[in-house]
């Protein structure tokens, strides 16, 4: 690639060399042309500029020469004269001989480019400086040892008018080892006063490094004239003569010079905390003292590390444990949605301030609770591989397993509850889909099939995809077992979703064969139960010949959802919000309009919507105008009518009990802020009994 | 989506090199051939970044940093300026202009990106 550009500098530097041949004839005629004078200081200029970029350092380091004598020129400090214009044109002819020779590989004639420098330095009248052609590149040698370093960074108000971003500095400090950064805001104005295109902060920034000084000094070269900027080692972390106790926090401020010794030793005198005393006598702000603490819990945490970094950084806990820990927290966010509520409802602001705190906290429990319980699916990626591999032989089959995406963490409760579901996927895939490798081998294709096992995140749910290259799903083969079975009649008309989703339906198969490995026709059905009990979706894509893929879509915990709650009358009821599209109104008029049908119309398509009211026989009128809360399931998409809808709320499942658990359409309970309880609708199973009674 | 940089450069083989190297590294590049060029680029696009030579007809450098950090969209985009040895004076003044670094010709295309990283994060 580097040729390709010493060849672009070259065609280049012959055109400057001719232009420059002409202005410096021109310059003849007209010695006082600025403008002639510009032009040739900046043909030189490029030459050597661009020629040392491409590794022509002989041709950079002579035109410097011819360069320094035009900067004088164009200064007004040397007159344009006839010995000048002779040599800058000797000049001139020796840059392209050296230019033709760089092609040709030999050298250029060394002795006319000595004698034209002579000539040059003599017009300028003294020894110009050689041309410095090497660069300081080579870093020393980083140090192996850690240091710790104290850094105040302060940049100057007008830092961002020079497209600095201080931001970009610390992170690129940050990558250096381990970092604290403190801003301190002390400076910021009161708001009518702000300048928002000011910078009114500073930061200290304590950082554990083994690439020494220079390597900080670095990251500050562009801004180093723009602020004020201090480095500072404190510590050193090497070998095991560091167990000296660390800083006392009046020993840090002191030396950082935000206190004197008698403030301290006056301060100390009354044997309280150091810190809180100091900001107490407006010694020092709160911000310093932070910085300060920050200081030392990092050279207490950098000592640590060191101690405990061969004693492995995890602990084996008991399952049980966690769940105890996740139900706690469930029942903490219940309370805490409760303490809102109440907050909310009284004009105390004291009061708000504490539930908005208990309401912040909370979450971040709730969210590493929940991040405690998370498993990388990869474990039972490998059970499959095994699965495959003695299948395929069983099968007479050639089959290959790849996966992706084995890190990706979901709930250990969702992974355990998933397995069945995978491997009877997976069964499926190995039997139905691959076919013989004799098969395959006329068909086109490689003799071994593959099938993909991949799992990636996505928004709030794990979307884990099965591809098979096999021979994919005969939709004709499916639609005439649908029939035979009695699932569809043989007039009705389905899109090709529906026709796959007919698999998942009870008493389904389509192998001609019954194998000891699927084909009972008990699986997909049950699959797809399995899934829908995680609150999950199942899909199947195939084209037929090509392969198929079926996409399970999971939600990461099971312990909390995002939930939309509704009303009818005066009960509550939660709509997962995953399977949420939208809320549209529904008017007396529209009811009326359509004829007893249960149809709505959403930007001209026709939409079916399960009455709620109805169908829970929930006593009282509904109020003029409904709303239908639009859900997709099984990629059709079904209306719920319900009087209310509230919004958006953080649901902590509740199971309903024993009594209650073959009520149909209700997957649990939960309890809201003001105690109430609100049932949590099934959705999926909710459509299926409806479509079952139309039927 | 990829940033954008502009490369203002009366010299083709200096701008096809950082050019090429922005390229690889992911970026969109916009090319000017002098300062005069650039302005009325910038004044059209939007650019994340810009990279300027100091010595150029029309507009040279310096008269190119003031007259970007004039237009609200430029005002604050990192400024990278490609200097020589020899120019520590102008640096001074392209700083003074309100140019955010600099770049010593001659520079290898592994100090450009570091340059580039640095200044746009």
């Amino acid at each position: 690639m580097i040729d390709v550009h010493r060849q672009a500098f070259k065609e280049e530097a012959y055109e400057l060399l001719s232009e420059l041949e002409t202005s410096l004839l021109e310059l003849e005629e007209t010695p006082e042309d600025s403008d002639l004078i510009g032009r040739v200081f900046r043909a030189m200029h490029t030459i050597k500029g661009s020629g040392a970029m491409f590794g022509f350092d002989d041709i950079a380091s002579f035109t410097h020469e011819v360069e320094t004598v035009f900067d004088m020129v164009r200064n007004g400090k040397l007159s344009v004269t006839k010995p000048l214009i002779n040599l800058t044109l000797a000049a001139r002819d020796q840059i392209k001989s050296m230019l033709d020779a760089s092609e040709s590989g030999g050298g250029a004639d060394l002795t006319a480019t000595v004698q034209i420098i002579a000539g040059l330095r003599a017009l300028a009248g003294a020894e110009a400086p050689a041309a410095v052609t090497h660069q300081e590149t080579a870093k020393p040698a980083a140090a192996s040892t850690r240091i710790t370093y104290r850094i105040r960074f302060a940049p100057c108000r007008g830092i961002l008018g020079c497209g600095s971003n201080p931001l970009n500095l610390l992170v690129e400090l940050r990558e250096l080892g381990v970092c604290n950064v403190i801003a301190q805001t002390a400076g910021v104005p009161e708001l009518e006063e702000l300048d928002p295109e000011s910078c009114y902060v500073y930061w200290d920034v304590i950082l554990t490094t083994d690439q020494g000084m220079n390597a900080i000094k670095d990251v500050f070269i562009f801004v180093e004239d723009d602020c004020e900027l201090s480095i500072e080692a404190v510590a050193e972390h090497d070998g095991y003569n560091s167990d000296e106790g660390y800083k006392k926090l009046g020993e840090i401020l002191l030396e950082r010079g935000d206190i004197t010794t008698e403030e301290m030793a006056s301060v100390l005198a009354e044997q309280k905390r150091f810190g809180e005393l100091a900001v107490q006598k407006g010694i020092v702000t709160e911000n310093k003292v932070e910085a300060a603490l920050v200081e030392q819990r990092h050279v207490q945490a950098v000592r640590q590390e060191k101690q405990t970094s061969d004693a492995g950084n995890s602990i084996r806990v008991p399952a049980e444990r966690l769940d105890l820990l996740v139900n706690l927290v469930g029942e903490l966010v219940t309370v805490q949605a409760r303490l809102s509520q109440t907050a909310a409802g009284r004009a105390d602001l004291e009061l708000s301030a504490i539930a908005e705190e208990v309401e912040r906290l909370t979450g971040e429990l709730r969210d590493s609770a929940l991040n405690i319980r998370m498993l990388p699916i990869g474990s039972t990626f490998s059970k499959f591989k095994r699965l495959v591999r003695d299948l395929s032989s069983e099968l007479g089959k050639e089959i290959e397993m790849t996966t992706d995406g084995a890190e990706t963490e979901l709930d250990k409760t969702v992974i355990e509850k998933l397995n069945d579901p995978l491997v009877h996927l997976i069964r499926n895939s190995l039997d139905h889909g691959i076919e013989l490798p004799e098969v395959r081998v006329a068909a086109g294709k490689p003799r071994h099939g593959t099938v993909h096992l991949a799992a990636v995140h996505s928004g709030d749910s794990v979307l884990i995809t099965i591809r098979d290259d096999g021979a994919g799903i005969d939709k004709e083969a499916v639609r005439a077992k649908a029939i035979e079975n009695g699932i569809i009649t043989p007039q009705a008309e389905l899109t090709e979703k529906e026709l796959f989703n007919l698999i998942f339906a009870p008493g389904f198969s389509t192998a001609k064969k019954i194998s000891s490995i699927s084909g009972r026709g008990v699986g997909m059905d049950v699959v797809k139960r399995a899934i829908e009990a995680l609150r999950g979706t199942i899909d199947i894509t195939s084209v037929y010949g090509e392969g198929a893929k079926i996409t399970v879509r999971i939600p990461l915990t099971l312990a909390i959802i995002e939930s939309l709650l509704v009303r009818i009358g005066r009960d509550f009821f939660m709509l997962p919000l995953s399977l949420v599209d939208e809320c549209v109104e529904l008017t007396r008029e529209d009811v009326a309009r359509s004829n007893g049908r249960h149809l709505a119309n959403v930007r001209e398509h026709l939409v079916p919507y399960i009455p709620l009211r109805e169908r829970f026989l929930i006593h009282g009128e509904s109020p003029e105008i409904e709303q239908i809360v639009i859900t997709e399931v099984n990629g059709s998409r079904i209306g719920f009518v319900v009087d209310q809808v509230i919004g958006e709320h953080q649901t902590v499942i509740k199971s309903l009990g024993r009594a209650y658990k073959n009520v149909e359409g209700i997957s649990g309970a939960t309890i809201l802020g003001d105690g109430s309880v609100a049932l949590i609708l099934d959705v999926p199973q909710l459509v299926q009994s409806v479509e079952a009674e139309a039927a | 989506m990829a940033k954008i940089i502009m490369t203002a450069d009366d010299s083709a083989s200096v701008r096809q090199m950082v050019s090429f190297t922005l390229k690889q590294g992911g970026y969109e590049v916009v090319e000017a051939v002098d300062g005069k060029d650039a302005l009325q680029k910038l004044s059209g696009t939007k650019v994340d970044m810009l990279i300027t030579d100091l010595n150029m007809p029309n507009l040279d450098g310096i008269g190119l940093i003031k007259g970007a950090r004039a237009l609200p969209s430029c005002k604050f985009i990192p400024i990278v300026m490609l200097t020589t040895e020899s120019q520590d004076s102008r640096k001074q003044e392209g700083k003074a202009a309100g140019a955010t670094g600099w770049i010593v010709k001659p520079f290898k295309p592994e100090q450009l990106m570091a340059v580039v990283k640095k200044v746009l994060g």
